[in-house]
């Protein structure tokens, strides 16, 4: 196995152009663990510690910019306004010597459909921005997981960064895991609400061959508050509308039973999920002046 | 006795004072009492630093010049013909200097085993079970060894399985064993069956005439796993005189020296074994991992050997907890008084027998738990099956048992309709009581009494959550930090549960240890030296022989030797009997240096005093001194440079084998009882569980340390959490292959799942023990999973007849 050191971004994709089945290895959370084991042993490893730029974020008009090798832990603690359903997400990742490492972009390129920000990107919106000598383009995040543990990557393309739509309205994230602490999703749910745009978006993670959005039940709110003035009124969700949206979003799952949990209880977990996120993020939503303000405080 | 022996405990609360001089009586001076750093204080573990900050050696840490790296080959199925091993390839890897399969064993003993030797040191023509050991591999680099052992080709014949009693007894099941010889082939009725142990006592059909309620239940219990956090590592250097030096983190240093020995046709003068720091054990060292292979490895090459798991073959290294099913029927009056008990108890030993017929004889003679029964038919059985072998953990049987026996209780209290601690107070064992065995219980039992204190402890406040302001605390929720609920769905249950477990082994074993104690003056002061060859896995014995070597000695200054096999054996450190046998075989050597001491004493100085020959002389503070306090000499002018060093065995009281058709017999050395009260919050609509508080009551006779008892107990009650709500090896009943072999999906509790655990020690000397203490690691292990399963139960309405509970259960999901 041969160790990639580019010093500089050029350097890096220059290198995965010359070896596509190259790995990137930042925080190393995922990667190591997976050489450690032996389930896996490339040819090449790219390194790209070196590349301090993967390290910032930059807070846009419209979206942050973060760095794909971004540490969980400064999510939580720099960009919990910006992006308050990631920052809930990056809690909720392994440990705290874990999350000092790991970041976003290796969840994006691993693309397992329970890494724990798939449902947050999803639900607020965003877009990989992936680059090869070719030039740099622009995924949105509903295009980018195309299968399991597969993205929408080119074999030369590398992960800059994720532009990421700054909350406009309250964001939660729930995760299921049968221990308080350091446990891999059973199933993950992302809620954002959108009140520039009028709208709902989703992500479920761990319950589908994917991370997805209940695109079905998205449509179905969007319609109940558009149709009731939801929006202007502020009244409370009715307990029929919450239901139906989490038997949709239940019925977006795909599962599968396997040693953490049966198909038949992720499909049930995360319709409650999506209830309780649903009246959490709109009782933020009509309690305040619209500002993204969070029930859950978390330490 | 001047001193107040009663412990400190966690909550503040203080045990009965066991003990206490008259008010007025003059002081009478007693050996150990004006002692520094003896038994009773809290003194500091030696290597506890060490281990906080990372720089205590375990055994995976240890390195020799020119060592190679050996890796074991395993079965990838769970029952196979193997047809044939080619080696040829591995062997030419470059760096690699030995491949070995049964072949190349040196004698005719190829199998070891803790009591029956059953288990092939490497498969010899079939693998019984996943993850069995085939060839072994030494390289110059561990990557090399793990490469070369893949490059081993293995033919595999799948055959079926057998996977639970009705496999195992199914006509024309597959026997694991077709040629079995061991002593209890004789009075089973199934070669698939290890041990069977019935207990018999009273008339159970005329007694289950007087019930008004008969509950029965079936239960099921999941296979845990030690978990210990230092995976199985030793290094073999081959000697000059042709043995080998083996430094192996293990529980029991002779009893591995007793297997390997023959297995190498080496004298066991000539395999020299020396403890290396050990990361836990909780009966998972208890039977051989690593250590024969690299002895092979070492002898073979002529170079040392290390071997080091990872902790996915950790996961097949080691024995596991037996599954269990166990089915129960009791009776009671309409005054709620238990009638009668009919209970049968299947445990699932796997592959190879391992522990599995002391495990079947704890289940057996404890399965009424601690309670009156004088009307009881008992049946406890082991089977030989091709999923992981099982045999020894913390509880050892008596775990299983109590939690099927708690949920009876609860049950019959229901349908009586009385308090559930009522209930088992009103049927609660105390000294004298006769056990199903027929063993009078001849020491203090204070089961009512550890309810009654368990229940009397401040109840956590309710929706704790909301105690830090307007917004919920997320870790205080089920789910914690994954931030599933704020409230919604979160119900309170409050359960009960009581335990008894047996210290010491059983069954008429010969279960003494070995101490040897040396005094002599180093550099102008006094110093004790203990030698014995107890396996500190992290009980804390090497700080309680320390402690008990200054109360016996006087003298402040005491040097632990490693422990190694050039001492007598210390036997194993399991069943919670390091500190009452090894214990009480470093006291016993003390004493027995105190006389020579003082017999010293007399020959130099007896003609200066008359209290030489007349007093009862005590050695204190580093002097000899008189019951009254009277110095008569300084311990360095009574020694000068004569060394006093005695090496003795101690004996526990005996015990008697259970007889094989009605259970009974004196099978016991001492019981321990530990009783629990388990608050939790149960998220009712997501099954996730936050347990709130554990809180313990035990009585551990005397504590010896109390830091230690308390650490022992509340790291016993979080064992217990684990599995009743998330820990069990999964193995798929159709191939017997285990599914989740790594802490990813094999979940022990963290910091955030661990609750309050306040802790009331009681106090209530065991005459026939060492101090009085009472044997203390296992007992807070049986009642906290049932105290969380009641509580689960009280919160959700549920029957929960199967441990670990899952969201899917709790939930209607499964």
């Amino acid at each position: 196995m041969d160790f990639l050191r580019p010093a500089s971004w050029e350097e890096a994709l220059a290198a995965k152009a010359a070896h596509p089945t190259a790995v990137p290895i930042a925080g190393g959370t995922d990667v190591m663990v997976e050489i450690n084991f032996d389930h896996r042993r490339p040819e090449y490893l790219l390194d790209l510690n070196r590349i301090g730029e993967l390290g910032d974020w930059e807070v846009g008009e419209e979206s942050v910019r973060l760095g794909a090798s971004v540490p969980y832990t400064a999510i939580m603690d720099h960009l919990r306004g910006e992006l308050p359903g990631l920052a809930l997400a990056s809690h909720t990742v392994a440990s705290p010597q874990i999350r000092n490492r790991g970041g976003v972009g290796g969840n994006l390129g691993t693309a397992s459909p329970a890494g724990d920000a798939h449902p947050a990107l999803l639900a607020a919106g965003a877009e990989v921005e992936a680059e090869s000598v070719r030039g740099s383009r622009l995924i949105p995040i509903d295009d980018f997981y195309t299968g399991v543990k597969r993205n929408a990557l080119a074999p030369d393309e590398l992960i800059r960064a994720v532009h990421i739509k700054k909350a406009a309205g309250p964001q939660q994230y729930s995760k299921v895991g049968t221990r308080n602490a350091m446990v891999i999703a059973v199933c993950a749910f992302g809620l954002a609400l959108h009140p520039d745009t009028r709208t709902v978006r989703t992500g479920i993670g761990s319950a589908a061959p994917t991370p997805v959005r209940a695109r079905a039940a998205e449509d179905f709110l969007n319609a109940a508050l558009e149709e009731g003035g939801f929006w202007d009124n502020g009244k409370i969700i009715t307990p029929s509308v919450a239901k139906q949206f989490a038997e949709l979003c239940s019925g977006a799952c795909n599962p599968i039973d396997d040693v953490r949990g049966t198909a038949s209880y992720r499909r049930h977990a995360v319709g409650v999920m999506a209830r309780r996120t649903l009246t959490w993020t709109w009782e933020s939503y009509r309690g305040t002046d619209g500002t993204a303000q969070q029930k859950g405080r978390v330490a | 006795m001047t001193t107040d022996t009663t412990a400190a405990t966690a909550t503040g609360t203080r045990g009965p004072v066991t003990a206490s001089a008259p008010v007025g009586t003059p002081t009478k001076v007693t050996q150990g009492a004006g002692t520094k750093g003896g038994i009773g204080e809290s003194t500091l573990r030696p290597d506890g630093t060490l281990k906080v900050t990372g720089e205590f050696a375990y055994s995976s840490d240890m390195w020799h010049e020119d060592m190679l790296w050996g890796q074991i080959l395993r079965s990838p199925v769970a029952h196979a013909r193997i047809l044939s091993i080619d080696t040829g390839e591995a062997l030419a890897t470059p760096g690699v200097y030995a491949v070995l399969t049964y072949d190349d064993l040196p004698t005719a003993v190829k199998n070891y085993g803790l009591e029956i030797q059953d288990t092939p040191v490497l498969a010899h023509g079939r693998v019984r079970h996943h993850g069995e050991p085939v060839a072994i591999v030494a390289a110059d680099h561990p990557e090399t060894a793990r490469r070369a052992a893949a490059k081993i080709k293995v033919e595999y014949r799948e055959l079926p399985v057998v996977t639970d009693e009705a496999s195992a007894t199914a006509p024309g099941a597959p026997l694991l064993h077709e040629d079995r010889d061991d002593h209890h082939i004789g009075h089973v009725s199934h070669p698939n069956i290890v041990h069977r142990q019935p207990i018999v006592r009273g008339d159970v059909e005329a007694a289950r005439r007087r019930a008004d309620h008969i509950v029965e239940g079936e239960y099921t219990f999941g296979m845990q796993d030690q978990a210990f956090l230092g995976p199985e590592s030793g290094l073999a250097v081959p000697a000059e005189d042709g043995g080998v030096d083996l430094y192996v983190a293990t529980q029991w240093l002779h009893s591995d020296l007793r297997q390997i020995a023959p297995v190498l046709g080496l004298p066991e003068d000539k395999v020299r074994m020396t403890l290396s720091g050990v990361g836990g054990a909780f009966g998972g060292r208890e039977d051989l991992s690593m250590q024969i292979h690299a002895c092979l490895l070492a002898l073979r090459t002529g170079k040392p050997v290390k071997i080091v798991y990872n902790r996915f073959e950790s996961f097949f290294g080691h024995v596991h907890r037996h599954p269990a099913k166990l089915h129960y029927e009791h009776g009671a009056t309409k005054d709620g008084k238990l009638t009668h008990m009919k209970c049968r108890i299947v445990l699932d030993g796997g592959a190879y027998a391992s522990a599995s017929p002391a495990v079947v004889g704890n289940a057996a003679s404890l399965a009424v738990g601690p309670y009156v029964l004088e009307d009881v038919d008992i049946e406890a059985i082991a089977l030989y099956s091709n999923n992981p072998p099982c045999g020894a953990m913390r509880g050892f049987g008596a775990v299983q048992a109590c939690f099927a026996y708690e949920a009876q209780m609860d049950k019959l209290a229901d349908a009586v309709g009385m308090d559930r601690v009522e209930f088992r107070q009103l049927n609660a064992m105390s000294q004298g009581t006769l056990m199903p065995t027929g063993q009078r219980v001849d020491s203090p039992a204070p089961v009512a009494e550890l309810l009654r204190r368990v229940k009397a402890m401040p109840m956590p406040p309710e929706q704790q959550w909301l105690a830090a302001g307007e917004q919920a605390d997320v870790r205080q929720l089920p789910g914690g930090l994954s931030n599933t609920t704020h409230g919604e769905g979160v119900v309170r249950g409050v359960g009960y549960a009581v335990g008894i477990k047996n210290v010491g082994f059983s069954e008429g074993f010969d279960d003494y240890s070995t101490a040897r104690v040396r005094m002599e003056v180093v550099g102008g002061e006094p110093v004790a030296t203990v030698h014995t060859a107890m396996a500190e896995v992290g009980q804390g014995g090497v700080t309680v022989h320390a402690q008990i070597a200054r109360t016996e000695l006087g003298v402040a200054q005491v040097t632990i030797q490693p422990a190694d096999t050039q001492v007598g054996s210390a036997g194993s450190t399991s069943a919670s009997r390091q500190t009452y046998v090894t214990g009480g075989a470093v006291k016993n050597a003390c004493e027995l240096v105190r006389e020579q001491v003082l017999e010293i004493g007399r020959r130099r100085f007896g003609t200066y005093h008359p209290a030489w020959a007349t007093a009862e002389l005590l050695l204190e503070g580093g002097k000899v001194v008189t019951d009254g306090g009277e110095v008569l000499a300084d311990l360095v002018d009574v020694l000068e440079d004569e060394a006093v060093e005695v090496e003795e065995e101690w004996r526990h009281r005996p015990t008697e084998a259970f007889d094989l058709r009605t259970g009974q017999g004196n099978g016991h050395v001492q019981y321990s009882f530990a009783a629990h009260r388990a608050v939790v919050e149960v998220d009712t609509e997501l099954g996730l569980v936050k347990v709130v508080e554990l809180a313990c009551a035990q009585d551990v006779g005397k504590a010896l340390n109390p830091l230690s008892v308390i650490g022992q107990i509340q790291g016993g009650t979080t064992q217990g959490l684990g599995i009743a709500v998330m820990e069990e090896i999964i193995v798929d009943p159709k191939t017997a292959k285990v599914r989740n072999p790594s802490f990813t999906d094999y979940l022990i509790p963290t910091i955030l799942d661990t609750p309050t655990i306040p802790v009331d020690v009681l106090e209530l000397a065991d005459d026939h023990a060492p101090y009085g203490l009472r044997g203390i690691g296992e007992a807070p292990t049986l009642s906290s999973t049932p105290a969380v399963l009641a509580a689960i139960r009280n919160a959700t309405g549920l029957d929960l007849n199967r441990t670990p509970v899952r969201p899917e259960h709790l939930t209607n999901q499964s």
